[in-house]
């Protein structure tokens, strides 16, 4: 479109100052900017919670293996849980639903630019709390560090008699802090698809990204909030002298399990339906078809949505609740696999009779279909209340919710990463590197966590910093380790593919994928205003419509 | 008992899942097996579909239904997952064409909406009835009762009807079929939440301060079985180690009518008798016959009929006793036992004093 008044733009910032160029980054209220800063923020925490997560791994390579002690061992599961999921997944995808959804919806910028700034901000703050812990926290023997409460703090551990000192505080007012953060971008992101679409694009015409991110975004309000409210009511018992979940005081332990696992299990989805949203988006185009049954996933999505609200205590079949409450429990867990299926059926529909072009984001995709697959199956399994009795709290669960989260939401965004790439940088990953990325993470992930399943099913819990020899875990563990090893490389890969593609990568262009929603009629980084005049879309699918006037989808629609 | 004989009849479910189960269990069970003899021990894998007690057996059953219907599920999508990747690839001779642009299909989407719901239903009603039989199981009147509190980082036990109290290593009868006498267990915690897990005889169940939870086991095999706590509950969690030992009945009485009896006063070792009641131990241990009755940690009146130590983190030998008592961290660091500072002298009378109280 405008790419000239692009050009002189970019042309002026590489003469400026560097200091004047940082100070328009962190002031900056441009919503391509602030997704942009999420993602370089969650990708400095992955490398941190991928260092913890190795050295967890280190430890429990052989029984009894001293590398690290029990303490230093129960901070590092800690911080792993809480900064994989608070401030590299969320932060992430926040990330890409900041860049791309005003670009997708025909908008110029968020509904509320500043308060978007606002939000990633008090994010950055969170993560900065909780890491500042190892500094001014306390843990459970008075030694200055990090929290070990685990990443639910479940009641009463996280109390002043089992967590004396402030590593707790920090732990809580960094979740209060970054949930703030999320609550406000989540109603960003609504009002801004609400009301800021172009004109043509009527809900039924909004990409599924769209559709996605906005269910996600209506979730992390019924979400957080819970968890907010909780980590309020934990600071009263702390410092007020509150009895919510003081057990010594007369409080309730499982009320924290309630609140938390009510925030918890929907946190899943919300982390999860912005993956479907890159699954839906890069499927079709790497399959040259429009999406199979648009209106199915959306109401699969929504559906999800409304079912997920109602599953949380199957985190909690363990707890000694009645037999009615666990059938209950049981039968929403199985029916949230109803839509999830469908999803699955329709991105298969999307395959079925395409070309399928096997470029890296196509791959990370496939690979996504065939691991979230196998995560939803086990979910099956841990979703059978007596079966959960078994497997709940061992290395099963660990494995089956690491393939939710490596397997599903990691390889999607994996897949983000090299088809929107191109967009945010105006240059393309590097392909070989990019192949090599996903061999080697795909080989790393399955010797991780397809054998860590086993230990499980042999009786072995989680959170144990070392564990007895000859219950027949020690080989399987050693093998989990050399996987991470794997995972570890593969990730290096990535993070050079980032860098060198950036000042080296082949030029994109606006559109490298051909493909066919709104961000790729603009030029690749798109401009500071997005659109130079406001399109104007009559179908789902604007650039195919363009591309082929001779039969548009607006005639089938 | 009604509810515990009915599971052990075989029904549908087992009899589907008993066929395709294992074979889909391969990897894990196979592998399991082949670990169980590589060593001569009775049972030291705690594998949960090598059950040995019938509310285990339910799962396990259950289990291998679930593993069958969704083990179906796998093939049927990872196989056309694998053709569409195989058959769709674009090919080098396509030509620049676009391929049928396909919407989408209602009577697809009905199909694969509508089959789901029935295989959820199947799967509900498969599970409803074992929730059931497991968790309102009647009491038999034969039961033995037994209260398990979790404590950080050990297992206390009490008897309340035959007035045993003992830590980290469960005795209870073996239970025949034609009479069974199942053990019902009341959980509680002293401070932080626990689970207990015995993979072989039950699934697990929370101990939960200001909560009473319950679980039963009916072992019908005699043996060791293994297990350990299974919810997080602080810096030693993974040494709270726990030992259950199920016995003939008669082998049951002898236990417990050792146990019964106050601990054996041996006025050779009277000198280190002197240092227990004088020192702090007796503040947190108790030893029936003195005047040592703490309850925050283990009963040691029996000490020497245990086979381990700091809830199964050592041996129970003379020496691992002496090391636990002058430096416990050096077994299990961070564990709530202090330090007992005592002199050598001292420390010899009181591990020989603790080595007559069998």
């Amino acid at each position: 479109m405008s790419s000239d008044a692009i050009a002189i733009r970019t042309a002026a910032d590489t003469d400026r100052p560097w200091v004047s160029v940082l100070h328009e980054w962190v002031t900056t209220v441009d919503h391509k900017r602030l997704g942009v800063l999420y993602i370089l923020y969650a990708l400095f925490f992955l490398v941190v919670g991928g260092v913890e997560a190795t050295l967890i791994r280190i430890q429990l390579m052989w029984p009894h293996n001293d590398f690290i002690s029990p303490q230093v061992f129960n901070r590092l599961f800690t911080m792993h849980g809480t900064t994989m999921i608070f401030f590299v997944a969320m932060p992430i995808l926040f990330g890409f639903a900041n860049y791309l959804v005003p670009l997708m919806v025909g908008a110029r910028d968020m509904a509320f630019p500043r308060l978007n700034a606002f939000s990633f901000w008090l994010t950055a703050f969170g993560g900065m709390l909780l890491y500042f812990s190892l500094l001014g926290g306390n843990g459970l023997y008075g030694a200055g560090n990090a929290p070990d409460v685990g990443w639910w703090a479940y009641a009463p551990l996280a109390s002043r008699a089992f967590s004396p000192g402030n590593s707790s505080d920090y732990w809580t007012i960094a979740l209060l802090a970054s949930g703030f953060g999320s609550i406000a971008t989540a109603i960003n992101i609504i009002a801004t698809i609400i009301s800021m679409r172009c004109p043509g694009m009527t809900l039924g015409r909004m990409p599924l990204f769209a559709w996605m991110n906005l269910v996600m975004s209506g979730m992390v309000l019924l979400a957080i909030s819970p968890l907010s409210a909780a980590q309020i009511m934990l600071l009263v018992d702390r410092y007020l002298g509150g009895h919510f979940f003081d057990t010594q005081a007369g409080g309730s332990a499982t009320l924290w399990m309630h609140f938390f696992w009510i925030f918890g299990h929907p946190e899943v989805y919300v982390l999860i339906i912005p993956c479907f949203a890159f699954v839906s988006e890069i499927i079709p185009v790497f399959s040259r078809k429009p999406i199979f049954g648009y209106p199915v996933m959306v109401g699969a999505t929504v559906c999800i949505a409304f079912v997920s609200m109602s599953v949380w205590a199957h985190h909690m079949f363990t707890i000694g609740m009645n037999s009615y409450a666990n059938s209950f429990f049981t039968i929403t867990t199985m029916a949230v696999g109803v839509p999830t299926g469908i999803k699955i059926f329709n991105w298969l529909g999307t395959m079925w009779g395409g070309k399928l072009l096997f470029r890296t984001p196509m791959l990370f995709c496939i690979g996504f279909l065939f691991q979230f697959l196998i995560a939803g199956l086990t979910g099956i399994m841990l979703s059978s209340s007596p079966f959960n009795w078994q497997l709940s709290g061992s290395y099963f669960v660990v494995a089956h919710f690491h393939y939710v989260i490596v397997g599903g939401i990691l390889f999607a965004l994996f897949g983000a990463f090299y088809y929107w790439y191109p967009k945010i940088t105006g240059r393309m990953l590097n392909e070989s590197l990019g192949k090599l990325h996903f061999w080697l993470f795909l080989i790393g992930f399955h010797l991780t966590f397809d054998l860590m399943h086993i230990p499980g099913l042999l009786g072995m819990p989680r959170r144990i910093y070392t564990y007895e020899p000859g219950r027949g875990w020690d080989t399987l563990n050693f093998l989990v380790t050399i996987g991470t090893f794997v995972q570890a490389m593969a990730i290096l890969v990535f993070v050079a593919n980032l860098i060198t593609s950036y000042f080296r990568g082949a030029k994109a262009g606006n559109d490298p994928w051909d493909a066919w929603t709104l961000e790729w009629t603009v030029s690749s980084p798109p401009p500071a205003y997005n659109f130079a005049s406001v399109p104007t879309v009559l179908s789902r699918r604007p650039l195919w419509d363009l591309k082929h006037p001779e039969d548009p989808d607006s005639r089938y629609e | 008992m009604r509810a515990v004989e009915k599971m052990q009849k075989a029904d549908w479910p087992v009899i589907v899942s008993r066929i395709t189960g294992i074979a889909l269990l391969l990897a894990g069970v196979l592998l399991a097996a082949g670990l169980c003899t590589a060593t001569p021990q009775a049972n030291p894998v705690p594998n949960i579909f090598d059950s040995r007690s019938t509310p285990a057996d339910s799962i396990r059953h259950l289990s291998f239904f679930v593993l069958s219907v969704t083990g179906l599920i796998f093939l049927v999508v990872f196989s056309l997952l694998a053709y569409a990747v195989v058959k769709f690839r674009a090919r080098a001779r396509d030509t620049e064409r676009e391929p049928a642009q396909v919407y989408g299909s209602t009577q697809i989407e009905l199909a694969w909406t509508i089959i789901p719901i029935l295989i959820v239903v199947v799967l509900f009603l498969a599970t409803a009835r074992v929730i059931h039989a497991i968790q309102d199981a009647p009491k038999p009147t034969e039961a033995v009762d037994i209260t398990a509190i979790g404590h950080q980082f050990w297992w206390e036990f009490r008897y309340p009807t035959l007035g045993v109290v003992t830590a980290n290593e469960l005795h209870i009868p073996v239970s025949d079929p034609a009479h069974p006498t199942p053990t019902f267990l009341k959980l509680l915690s002293a401070d932080t939440d626990h689970s207990f897990w015995i993979p072989q005889l039950a699934g697990k169940t929370d101990l939960i301060p200001n909560r009473v939870n319950g679980t039963w086991l009916d072992p019908h095999e005699t043996g060791l079985f293994l297990g350990q706590c299974a919810q997080y509950c602080g810096t030693q969690h993974a040494k709270m180690l726990l030992r259950v030992y199920v016995e003939t009945p008669a082998d049951f009485k002898t236990w417990v009518d050792a146990q019964q009896h106050p601990a054996m006063d041996d006025a050779k070792e009277a000198a280190g008798r002197r240092v227990f009641e004088r020192t702090a131990c007796l503040n947190c241990h108790a030893i029936n016959g003195t005047n040592g009755n703490g309850r925050f940690g283990p009963d040691l009146t029996h000490l020497m009929s245990r086979k381990t130590i700091a809830s199964g983190a050592a041996d129970n030998t003379p020496q691992n006793l002496r090391l636990w008592v002058q430096n416990p961290d050096a077994i299990k660091p961070g564990s709530l036992m202090p330090a007992m500072q005592l002199g050598d002298a001292d420390l010899d009378a009181l591990v020989r004093y603790l080595e007559t109280l069998q």
